[in-house]
């Protein structure tokens, strides 16, 4: 496998420019003899979808839902950054670059990090051009908030529901294309296969969630844009539907996995309340900027937060970090409330949580500001734990959230495999170990709106292909595979349910394997043991799950059973990741690699690369690639918050 | 270094501490769009109050697989209330008894030990069923696609601050386009009609600036594929905005009324 970054000649700030002029073009007028497939609706899918439509190319989309208006993107609440400087505290593209590329702890490509800073403010162009409802100051111009990490405001927010603002307005462009004819939608279909021609990517089989059937569609490009595999833990705060699959079915086809284990572990979340419990609930970490988090200082303290007086709280992050305090990166965050109830001092029934308060905010501010603020949030919160935080502080723990790590992508976007692109939460390129607050949104309609549309042109530009439709053999390969699947999936259902496991069960146990030795902190050992218990699980699986109905109808049972058998393989190469990458990073912390404060120690002299997995067949171990990061515009620096 | 590890809890050895109910369900089970469907009776014990009543239903589906019956089949997604993925009609009410709550964030500590639930699917002319509480609600795609949006194609568009828009204008744009295209408004309206939903859309844009250039075509055409889809019409019953998960007021009616009632007599 050979990693090639393709990254452009010329000063940092001029790669992109050089880039899009040395790109090759498509004459308009050749435009629509190419065919794209986008698969996945969120931000990246769902503006790539609308711009490539725009520019000319056929498009078919193809989301899992009942509509491309659903997609996970939906559910981000925070915000969205650009490097506007409308608040004139100094911000620059140069700033947001350098939090961006210094927030993932020195583990992403700066020229992706640098061009990601440079279109941002055009993205916030765009969706105010497309009447997107950001919030406004009294003079009618944009507001801002400064958010998780950053020092300067430069979130732009549709009150707590930026995300569902800014996929409805790629929703609308999408709508448009479709309306237009340029786009066909194709909704409620799972990707199965991807499906290779001659080593380029030039199709996908898709099951139809309502009549189980399996389609061939070919093209000459096809981009992912399904997003992140977060639900490999079972509990997470993804979708319920949000799943592996479709960069999984790449990577067995040759696409590279980069840094797997780079799960972001997000650190406001309402805390897990039950075993029936079938996913957390994310609250902004905007929250944050108001909220001060506490524990009582004395382990094992089960006083009502209100009787416990303020010297007996302990306010952990403004004590060891005073110039950042409650407003530290989120994995800083979520390792010291980990830290705090490790050591006893964790509040509610199950001693997992922390206080998020407050009370001094309102003291400040008054109600009326705080509601105008966070309103939706505080709604939320009460709505799922029958509490108000005006009267009392609400309860938090870490969740996992975001993965940062995805289908290793050249400066084109481009996987391993020749014309099969990875967009947004879906690709690796520009987190690092660790993602901002308010980046993922930047990320994914950059990709799709300003980066994809170039760098398409360019593949197509460049590159002679052969029309192939869906009656090549390939594709009925492809099918065929599909079917055996599936059969293979039923199989051990035949007998009935006697001593069998539901999906769920089995899906579960895969979760808390790798929550305790692949989450927030990781040893070898740990490592290694889940390394040694995954087979067992898997076997399991295969064994003994049980799954009702037929493949041939409307079965939720068995969707959850393919996306846990892929999740299963995954794992795998999740906890290589892991016990490969032995030093500390960003989210990634190894319990051998501290510095003295309990701080991640990266070890940029062995360490400073992007790992990417290379598949070998089952039950063969993967090879791994190394792409060596250099840094040439920053100096890479231990983080400090302090 | 950090203190030793202590066995990391994800959802095991929690202690409950909470109520718990037991409940009876009459759940509408349907194979397909073509067949006919019915009633079923099913009970369960031991029910948390804090259970989501998504994951009330997942309890069920975990006990009728192990029985080795067929799981009842629902929409769901996010599971925060935001994607519009969820929804059936408790005892006779879109999203169940909670306003301003999508099913998914209805908790069961709303409920009662003793309690028999009439779960329904989100009945339209314009929603053919698909299986049990699954239905088809594509038709509020199409209306949007008829020119729910602004046509501006990426790329080239002025600076965010060339328009200055007043916050209080921001503001109520927001309110409508808060909207999360559930279909609630279209499920509890005795006529079967989504204005609440088209007006927020229109509402939306032609408060913005960005919207006014297209802002007759769009009434025009959106109201004209509503009609098409098989949605009625509104009598100001005010059902839907009575179980809208999102609060909007009936009022994006009233301004869709209007800017129909402009674009078709003043072209």
């Amino acid at each position: 496998m050979e990693l090639k970054s393709n990254v452009p000649e010329g000063p940092l700030a001029d790669k992109w420019d050089n880039h899009r002029f040395s790109s090759k073009l498509v004459n308009p007028a050749n435009r629509r003899k190419y065919k794209a497939i986008v698969v996945g609706t969120g931000l990246a899918g769902a503006s790539a979808s609308a711009t490539l439509a725009e520019q000319g190319y056929e498009v078919s989309t193809f989301c899992i839902q009942d509509s491309p208006r659903r997609a996970h993107s939906i559910a981000a609440q925070g915000g969205i950054n650009a490097a506007k400087n409308y608040q004139n505290d100094g911000d620059s593209i140069q700033r947001l670059f350098y939090d961006t590329i210094k927030g993932g702890d020195f583990r992403s490509r700066e020229a992706n990090v640098y061009r990601l800073a440079q279109v941002s403010n055009n993205i916030i162009d765009q969706c105010v051009a497309q009447g997107v409802p950001f919030a406004r100051e009294y003079g009618g111009t944009l507001a801002n908030r400064s958010f998780g990490g950053a020092q300067v405001s430069r979130t732009f927010y549709a009150r707590g529901q930026t995300g569902q603002q800014l996929l409805l307005g790629a929703y609308s462009a999408l709508s448009r294309q479709i309306k237009a004819g340029k786009v066909t939608m194709h909704t409620r279909q799972e990707m199965m296969e991807l499906v290779l021609v001659d080593g380029t990517a030039r199709g996908i089989v898709t099951r139809d969630i309502i009549s189980g059937k399996l389609t061939s569609h070919s093209a000459d490009v096809v981009i992912l844009a399904t997003g992140g595999y977060g639900n490999a833990y079972f509990l997470s705060t993804n979708a319920m539907a949000s799943n592996v699959t479709a960069a999984w079915r790449a990577h067995r086809k040759g696409a590279g996995f980069a840094n797997p284990c780079f799960v972001q572990i997000h650190p406001t979340c309402i805390p897990v309340h039950g075993s029936y419990q079938s996913k957390l609930t994310l609250m902004s970490e905007s929250l944050r900027n108001d909220g001060r988090v506490w524990v009582p200082e004395k382990p094992g303290d089960t006083r009502k937060p209100a009787s416990i007086p303020e010297d007996e709280r302990d306010y952990y992050l403004e004590n060891k970090y005073p110039s950042f305090g409650n407003l530290v990166p989120r994995d800083v965050a979520s390792r010291n409330a980990k830290e705090q109830c490790d050591a006893g001092k964790g509040v509610g029934s199950t001693h997992l949580a922390v206080y998020l308060d407050f009370a001094e905010a309102i003291r400040r501010d008054g109600e009326a500001t705080i509601l105008k603020k966070y309103g939706n949030l505080f709604q939320m919160y009460e709505k799922i734990t029958d509490s108000n935080p005006l009267h009392e502080p609400m309860m938090i723990y870490p969740a996992v959230h975001y993965t940062m790590g995805g289908l290793w992508v050249d400066y084109n976007l481009m996987t391993t495999i020749p014309g099969l692109f990875a967009i947004g939460e879906c690709n690796f390129s520009d987190h690092g170990a660790n993602r901002l607050g308010a980046s993922a949104l930047m990320q994914g309609l950059a990709d799709g709106y300003f980066i994809i549309g170039t760098t398409i042109a360019n593949y197509l530009g460049s590159t002679n292909m052969e029309a192939v439709d869906a009656d090549h053999p390939q594709f009925q390969d492809a099918e065929k595979q599909v079917q055996n699947r599936i059969a293979k999936l039923l199989q051990s259902s035949e007998g009935g349910p006697e001593g069998k496991l539901t999906v769920d069960e089995i899906h579960k146990e895969l979760g808390l394997l790798l929550w305790d030795h692949c989450g927030m902190a990781r040893d070898k050992k740990g490592l290694e043991k889940a390394l040694t218990e995954l087979p067992a699980i898997q076997e399991k699986f295969w064994k003994h799950v049980y799954i009702p109905g037929t493949g041939e109808e409307l079965n939720q049972s068995l969707e959850r059973a393919g996306r846990l058998a892929d999740f299963l393989e995954f794992a795998e190469i999740m906890i290589r990741d892991a016990l490969a990458r032995e030093e500390s990073c960003g989210c990634h912390l190894r319990e051998e690699s501290q510095t003295e404060e309990n701080e991640a120690r990266r070890d940029d002299i062995n360490y400073s690369h992007v790992a990417v997995w290379e598949y070998q067949g089952t039950k063969k171990e993967p090879i791994l690639h190394k792409e060596e990061l250099s840094f040439e515009n920053v100096t890479p620096s231990q983080r400090s918050y302090k | 270094m950090l203190p030793p590890a202590r066995e990391v809890t994800n959802n095991r050895d929690l202690t409950m501490i909470t109520k718990s109910i037991d409940i009876s369900l009459e759940i509408w089970r349907q194979k397909d769009s073509k067949a006919t469907g019915d009633f079923e009776t099913y009970t369960l014990q031991n029910i948390s109050t804090d259970m989501s009543f998504l994951e009330m239903l997942d309890v069920l589906n975990e006990n009728l697989t192990r029985e080795g019956r067929d799981p009842v089949a629902f929409d769901h997604d996010c599971r925060e209330g935001i994607c519009g993925m969820c929804g059936a009609v408790i005892n006779g009410i879109a999203h169940g008894p909670e306003p301003e709550t999508t099913l998914c964030q209805l908790h069961m500590r709303h409920f009662n030990s003793g309690d028999t639930l009439v779960i329904e699917p989100f009945r339209s002319r314009a929603f053919p069923i698909m299986k049990d509480l699954i239905t088809d609600r594509s038709a509020l795609d199409r209306v949007i696609q008829a020119g729910g949006y602004v046509s501006v194609n990426t790329g080239g568009t002025p600076d965010g601050n060339a328009i200055p828009i007043p916050s209080a204008t921001a503001e109520l744009a927001m309110d409508a386009a808060s909207c999360i295209g559930c279909g609630a408004c279209v499920a509890s309206c005795p006529n079967g009609a989504a204005m609440l939903f088209s007006g927020a859309k229109i509402s939306q844009l032609s408060l913005l600036p960005q919207g006014q250039p297209e802002r007759k075509e769009r009434a025009m055409a959106m109201v004209t594929v509503m009609d098409k889809e098989g949605f009625g019409n509104c009598t100001n019953e005010r059902e839907c905005e009575a179980v809208c998960p999102k609060g909007i007021s009936i009022r994006n009616i009233a301004i869709m009324n209007k800017e129909y009632v402009k674009a078709s007599l003043l072209g």
